[in-house]
């Protein structure tokens, strides 16, 4: 069973929970998909057993001496990432999107198509099973397909080595590399909080779910911080038929949890939030 | 003396540290002062801004992409432009004489129109999403960028708000979270760089990849510490290791924390606060000075 858990806005405690997940029980596969700002590996330091490059785009790049600075290449970009500066034509690697198009059309062939290949997929070894996560290099795209790697790489392990419940820490947003987490899960657990914010971020990511017409939860985390908007939260779930699966009060320990590299269900097991969270995992997998 | 435009950029590694609180509260204690400021929501997948910012609706456009028409008709199946979409955003198998357009890959680069030799495709305008700027004092204006639900990249989006808000003394981007590219896209722009993060083993782990990305840009940043009190104290070892200006601390205390959640501006609720942001901007035009040198 693959479980996601995302969240529309970010620092909701998304992680933290993913991380109280994956110590519920022996044997997990977890799988760090937050690939742009992967961090459960700092809690449960894996063992590198295999390392993979991601190519996450090829990039346009001019040789200068075979340049005739014609400008036919500027005329066809359609992202704006090529300009004469001085009359010499320059790419804007920012800007490039790595369509080819400039480098199918120069007369000269002076453009090439060179990998962005610094980004990473690393999979081992954690107390509690096995871990897979990616690390997007700064600046790069199609953090998307990271993540798709990422996942067939978790189920994968995770059919070899008999586990059955796959935990997937999700990016924040709506965008590509929400929907690749999400794509074909068995659940997805949307971890909010009782902001304004909160809440409208928490409508756009319902709509995104629905899209795919998955099963999903929610949890409100420092539902305590705002009880009234928590309220409001709940009632918009209801309205929905969303089940609200926890509400967490606001605790340090949960910061300190995080301080002393352990998920809080190993280091307060007997903490109100641990004990909910305990009871919020066995309603997602009868759910 | 006469002042050049500064565009400041308010970003994170990681999420919800606090970039939107600060960018609300410092564009309300600026417009408030009299100065002439545009504020834009550059986090276009969930834009939030506009909770705290009260503005009479100014004018709004789409932001589109063309994406190609296939005429069935006029196409030979001979491939050449699946051949060149570099997005798999064409679906074809030539001997079923089967072509489609997969409308969500597309990146409208107008490869597939290149290619075609038989003038089969055509293109028509695709939504990506709407910039909206709202009129908040006599010049001071929030944009927001909003992607549309079930759109792949924000980063049109983005560059499209950023370019909306050019006419300002003083121009805040309050940032996506990350380091990818609709974070690059929205920093490339800015003069200077704030980056908002947590006294946590997370917040820490996601501000050394901004602050090295950034580095890498050649971008000056400095660094507030939101939620101070919480967590440890590694943060601010590492600001002093790497010489990095701690710009301003805003403690742990539920008040605030209230105050946000109900959609509210600390620096409307406090004089104290409002004065805080202030000094935070004069902080970071000296930081931004200093930097050119």
């Amino acid at each position: 069973m693959e479980i996601a858990i995302i969240s529309g806005k970010g620092g909701t405690g998304k992680s933290s929970i993913s991380a109280a997940f994956a110590t519920m029980q022996p044997n997990v596969m977890l799988a760090d998909c937050d690939v742009d700002a992967a961090n459960l590996y700092i809690l449960f330091q894996p063992t590198h057993e295999k390392e993979e490059v991601f190519v996450s785009v090829y990039k346009a790049v001019i040789d200068k001496d075979s340049c005739t600075n014609c400008g036919l290449c500027i005329d066809y970009c359609r992202f704006d990432a090529i300009h004469n500066v001085d009359g010499e034509v320059l790419i804007d690697e920012t800007a490039c999107d790595g369509c080819k198009l400039c480098s199918r059309l120069c007369p000269s062939e002076a453009i090439s198509m060179i990998p962005e290949d610094k980004s990473r997929m690393y999979s081992g070894t954690f107390r509690n099973g096995k871990m897979v996560y990616g690390r997007l290099s700064p600046g790069e795209e199609n953090s998307g397909r990271l993540v798709d790697m990422v996942r067939e790489e978790a189920k994968t392990i995770a059919k070899a080595n008999q586990l059955d419940t796959i935990i997937i820490d999700g990016p924040p947003g709506i965008g590509c590399p929400v929907i690749s987490t999400i794509t074909g899960v068995n659940k997805v657990v949307i971890v909010t909080e009782p902001t304004l914010s909160g809440l409208h971020d928490l409508k756009r990511t319902i709509e995104v779910c629905s899209k795919f017409k998955l099963t999903t939860m929610v949890i409100i985390n420092k539902f305590d911080l705002n009880a009234d908007m928590a309220a409001d939260i709940e009632t918009y779930c209801n309205s929905l038929n969303i089940e609200v699966i926890a509400k967490l009060p606001f605790d340090k320990v949960v910061v300190d949890a995080m301080v002393n590299c352990k998920s809080i269900l190993e280091f307060a097991p007997e903490s109100e939030i641990a004990v909910l969270l305990k009871d919020a995992f066995i309603k997602i997998k009868n759910n | 003396m006469k002042t050049k435009k500064t565009i400041i950029a308010i970003a994170s590694g990681k999420g919800g540290t606090g970039k939107t609180f600060i960018s609300t509260n410092l564009f309300n204690a600026l417009q408030k002062s009299g100065r002439w400021v545009n504020l834009v929501d550059c986090d276009a997948e969930e834009p939030n801004d506009r909770e705290f910012i009260a503005g009479e609706f100014h004018q709004s456009f789409d932001v589109t992409q063309k994406v190609p028409v296939i005429d069935e008709s006029k196409c030979t199946y001979c491939g050449k432009c699946y051949e060149y979409c570099n997005y798999n955003a064409i679906f074809f198998l030539g001997e079923q004489r089967m072509i489609r357009v997969l409308e969500d890959q597309c990146h409208g680069c107008g490869a597939c129109s290149v290619a075609c030799e038989y003038d089969a495709i055509t293109e028509k305008d695709d939504l990506l999403g709407t910039v909206a700027s709202y009129k908040v004092q006599e010049n001071s204006m929030l944009i927001e960028a909003r992607m549309k639900v079930g759109v792949h990249s924000p980063v049109p989006v983005i560059k499209e708000a950023i370019k909306a808000a050019n006419n300002a003394d003083v121009v805040l981007l309050d940032s996506p979270p990350g380091t990818s590219c609709p974070f690059i896209q929205t920093v490339a722009t800015a003069d200077y760089v704030v980056l908002v993060t947590e006294p946590t083993p997370f917040g820490l782990s996601d501000l050394r990849q901004s602050v090295d990305t950034l580095h890498s840009m050649g971008k000056k940043c400095g660094v507030i510490v939101n939620r101070a009190g919480l967590g440890n104290d590694e943060v601010y070892h590492y600001l002093q290791k790497e010489n990095i200006p701690l710009l301003m601390s805003v403690p742990f205390d539920k008040s605030i924390a209230m105050t946000y959640s109900n959609g509210k501006l600390v620096s409307n609720e406090s004089t104290e606060w409002e004065h805080k942001f202030s000094q935070l901007f004069n902080i970071i035009l000296q930081e931004n000075g200093n930097s050119n040198n």
